[in-house]
Parts: structure tokens; C-alpha cells; sequence
């Protein structure tokens, strides 16, 4: 599996070291803690607390006390131990309120730990939905389909890539330097309504042909809108970028 | 031309079957049934019949394969008793495990879909950026275009290759987010 190099650093001595963990994966700083609210709900079971009357006071000194153990911690992991830090003492503090009070400010009566326990709830939820997740996709890998017959549409030479586009782009443009002399007054069309127009013809006639939708722009300025919206529109939309042949010519297609 | 009709209307069903399993097996991907009936010139129904009947005599058979509906489509492969023997064959290792982040982060996308990065943060009390570029990465799921609220936060579902991956006919073969609740009560 790949993994992503990036900084961390240790939490108290500020001393920045390398970790190639990749930035959701903790296990090598925080044991089996994958974030806050796993922390959370490992306190309440250790304290054998009823998720339903969990004991704030208590369980906010225990996880302040983990959060000081932990010795690092990747910088945006930390962030959101800390907000749920600052949530426990919230509650905390409202916990100590006196009701009557309490109730007066606060239209509604809610106790101040509900969405807390609604959140930890749904999390555990998802957390089970990821483990049936994770024992359907350990069957599936046990599956074998028919090996893959080699065709132009699925060999690697002829699937168009973003350098394919700049070629096109790069013709486009070697063929409008002499035209542009002339430019007087420019007109200028919108990367939205550029985006809009493109989106329109894909529509319309299920597939474009790149270097026909290149051929109608008349500046530079106008290409370059034309490029970035098609950039644009494969990221976003349902949009593939195919070539039926090497070096031949790039359509767009409405998957 | 009239040979050719008559051709066409004296194919039994048992014919059908037959030029099904060999399209099927030749398919790179699963094959839609839409797409058997066009190519078969049948209607959707009689190929519907035929390819459960196909279904039936491969379970019958007992043998190394199974035709099986994924996404979306039928597929031919093999049955998942004997992935070790083709391991050896093959010389390949199981393709590597996705994250436990990765995986919850894949689970809120498939039950909330299209989900933005705030909405999955919520649920998870953690950033998700890696876990969702991990995800990108292995085109398990797809930007599906900006969300109009607040910062304009783009929007993610599923993709075919997740249906594939995790041997899904669609996504209503998940079973209800709800029922996971029970298993949270133990807590």
C-alpha cells in the first residue's frame, strides 16, 4: 500500500521528526485510538459507564490525562483531540450549572451530553458498517474473474492522458499565432459559461471531439478558458477522456 | 433476409443459454442484461429467464466457477473456495488492506452518498483528507460535483470498481445502516 511521507511532530518537545505513517493512521503513536471519538468510547467502557449517563467529570479528566500521554501526534490529528477536548469541558462546565438556570436561558431542557452521545452512537454505527465492509471485500478477494483479453480500449497506450491534452492544446495554439495579429478588442467569455457551453455539447451529443471544440475558439485567452473548463468538467462530471488509437484524436464521452 | 428470420425465431432457449455463457465469459467487464438482449436480439425478459437458468446449472454443477450478478452486470468467476490453489498459480498475494480510517471513511461515503468532507468529519470526529485521497487513489469512489452550502464542499459516492471490489450487485445490497444500531447497544 502506498504511503504518504509527511511531517509530524512530537507533541511537548516540538522536536519535528519524519513519520511515513500516512495522516489518518495513528497506530504507531496512539495504539488502536484512531481518532477522538474511539478514545472517547474506549474511556466510557473502561469506566464501565452507561453510554446513556456518561459520567462527564470523570471521563473528561481521563481523556485530558491521555491526551497529555500521548507523546506524538500528527499536527492535524492533534487538532481534533483537542477540539473534543474543549467539547467534554463545554459540557462539563454546563453540567455544572444549576438546572433552573440552566433551564431559563436554554429554550429547550436538552442535557448537555446528548449530541455527544448521538455522535458517538452514528460513529459506532459507520464503525460497524467498516467492519462489514472490511469482511466482504477479504471474501471478494478470494474471487478471480476471467484475466483481462488485450484491446485498444483497455491497453494503457492509446487512454488519453492530461499530457495527451496539452498536445492538442499545444497544436491548437502553434496554429492560431499568425490569426491573433489582428485582435482589436477581446471578448471575454467566462470559465462558468465556458464550462456551461462545454457541458451543454457533451449533453447534447453524448461525445466531442477535442480538437473540433479547439478549433472554434478564436484567442488565446478563449483556449486557455477552453482548456481549463475541460481540466475542469473530467474532474467533476462524469465525463471520460478517450483516443481510439496512439496519437490519434481525444474525445470526450458522457460515461 | 427471410432465411434469417427464420433463423432467429428457431432459436430455442437452450440455443440462448448457450451463446449467453459464451458472451458472458468473454465480457472484460460484467455484462448488463440490456446489453445481452441487444446483442442476442431477444427481449430483456427471455435473457433474464435465460441467465437465471445459466445461474442454476452452474450451482448444479458444482464445479470451480460461478456466474454470479455484480455490479450491475453477470460475470463468470471463480468460486472463492479455491482462491489458495489459485493464488499459487497465479503467484500473486491478496492486494493490500485498506486502512481501518480508509475503510470507516469508505463506509460513510457508501451510506451517505454524495457525502462532502465536512459531513464525513462529523461522523468520525476526524479529518479525513488522506483516507478520502487514498480512496480517490483506488477509485473506490468519485468527486460527484460541489455542494451548494458554505465553502462550496465537494461531494463524493461510490464508484463502480466499489461495487466490484466488494462484490456488490448494487448498492441497495447493503445491508441498512440501521441495522447496526443493535449491535451498538451492547456498549
Amino acid at each position: 500500500m502506498e504511503q504518504i511521507e509527511q511531517l509530524t511532530f512530537n507533541f511537548f518537545t516540538e522536536t519535528p521528526h519524519i513519520s511515513t505513517e500516512s495522516r489518518d493512521e495513528i497506530k504507531l503513536e496512539l495504539g488502536k485510538f484512531a481518532g477522538p471519538l474511539d478514545l472517547l468510547l474506549y474511556l466510557i467502557k473502561q469506566e464501565q459507564a452507561n453510554i446513556f449517563d456518561i459520567p462527564i467529570a470523570r471521563i473528561t479528566d481521563e481523556y485530558l490525562k491521555y491526551i497529555r500521554l500521548m507523546k506524538s501526534v500528527d499536527i492535524s490529528l492533534a487538532a481534533d483531540f483537542i477540539v473534543m477536548a474543549a467539547t467534554l469541558i463545554e459540557i462539563k462546565s454546563k453540567m455544572l450549572l444549576p438546572r433552573e438556570i440552566y433551564d431559563e436561558t436554554e429554550e429547550e431542557t436538552e442535557d448537555p451530553r446528548e449530541a455527544l452521545v448521538r455522535q458517538l452512537l452514528e460513529h459506532q454505527k459507520f464503525k460497524n458498517a467498516a467492519q462489514m465492509l472490511y469482511e466482504r471485500v477479504t471474501v471478494e478477494q478470494a474471487v478471480f474473474p476471467r484475466g483481462r483479453i488485450e484491446s485498444d480500449e483497455n491497453n494503457a497506450e492509446t487512454n488519453a492522458t492530461v499530457f495527451d491534452l496539452l498536445t492538442v492544446f499545444q497544436k491548437i495554439l502553434g496554429r492560431h499565432k499568425e490569426e491573433i495579429q489582428l485582435e482589436i478588442e477581446r471578448e471575454e467569455i467566462s470559465l462558468s459559461d465556458m464550462l456551461k457551453n462545454l457541458k451543454r455539447r457533451i449533453l447534447e451529443s453524448k461525445e466531442l471531439n477535442l480538437l473540433a471544440f479547439f478549433a472554434e475558439m478564436h484567442t488565446r485567452r478563449e483556449l486557455v478558458t477552453a482548456f481549463i473548463a475541460i481540466l475542469e468538467i473530467v474532474r467533476t462530471e462524469s465525463v471520460k477522456v478517450t483516443q481510439n488509437a496512439t496519437f490519434g484524436e481525444i474525445i470526450l464521452k458522457k460515461v | 433476409m427471410n432465411l434469417e428470420i427464420k433463423e432467429k425465431q428457431s432459436r430455442g432457449i437452450s440455443e440462448i443459454i448457450s451463446i449467453l455463457e459464451a458472451l458472458i465469459f468473454v465480457a472484460d467487464e460484467p455484462i448488463t442484461v440490456k446489453l445481452l438482449a441487444e446483442v442476442l436480439e431477444e427481449d430483456k425478459e427471455t435473457v433474464e429467464a435465460a441467465v437465471e437458468e445459466l445461474r442454476n446449472e452452474y450451482e448444479q454443477r458444482d464445479g470451480g466457477l460461478q456466474l454470479r450478478e455484480i455490479a450491475g452486470g453477470w460475470q463468470i468467476s471463480t468460486r472463492t473456495e479455491f482462491h489458495e490453489e489459485i493464488r499459487r498459480f497465479l503467484k500473486t498475494r491478496p492486494s493490500a488492506k485498506l486502512s481501518l480510517a480508509a475503510l470507516e471513511t469508505l463506509s460513510v461515503i457508501a451510506y451517505k452518498q454524495p457525502a462532502t468532507i465536512p459531513e464525513i468529519l462529523e461522523i468520525r470526529g476526524v479529518q479525513s483528507a488522506s483516507a478520502i485521497k487514498t480512496l480517490l487513489d483506488k477509485r473506490l469512489i468519485i468527486a460527484k460535483g460541489r455542494k451548494e452550502t458554505v465553502g462550496r464542499p465537494m461531494q463524493y459516492g461510490t464508484s463502480k470498481d466499489f461495487l466490484l471490489q466488494f462484490g456488490l450487485k448494487d448498492l441497495s445490497e447493503l445491508p441498512s445502516i440501521e441495522d447496526f444500531e443493535d449491535l451498538t447497544q451492547g456498549i
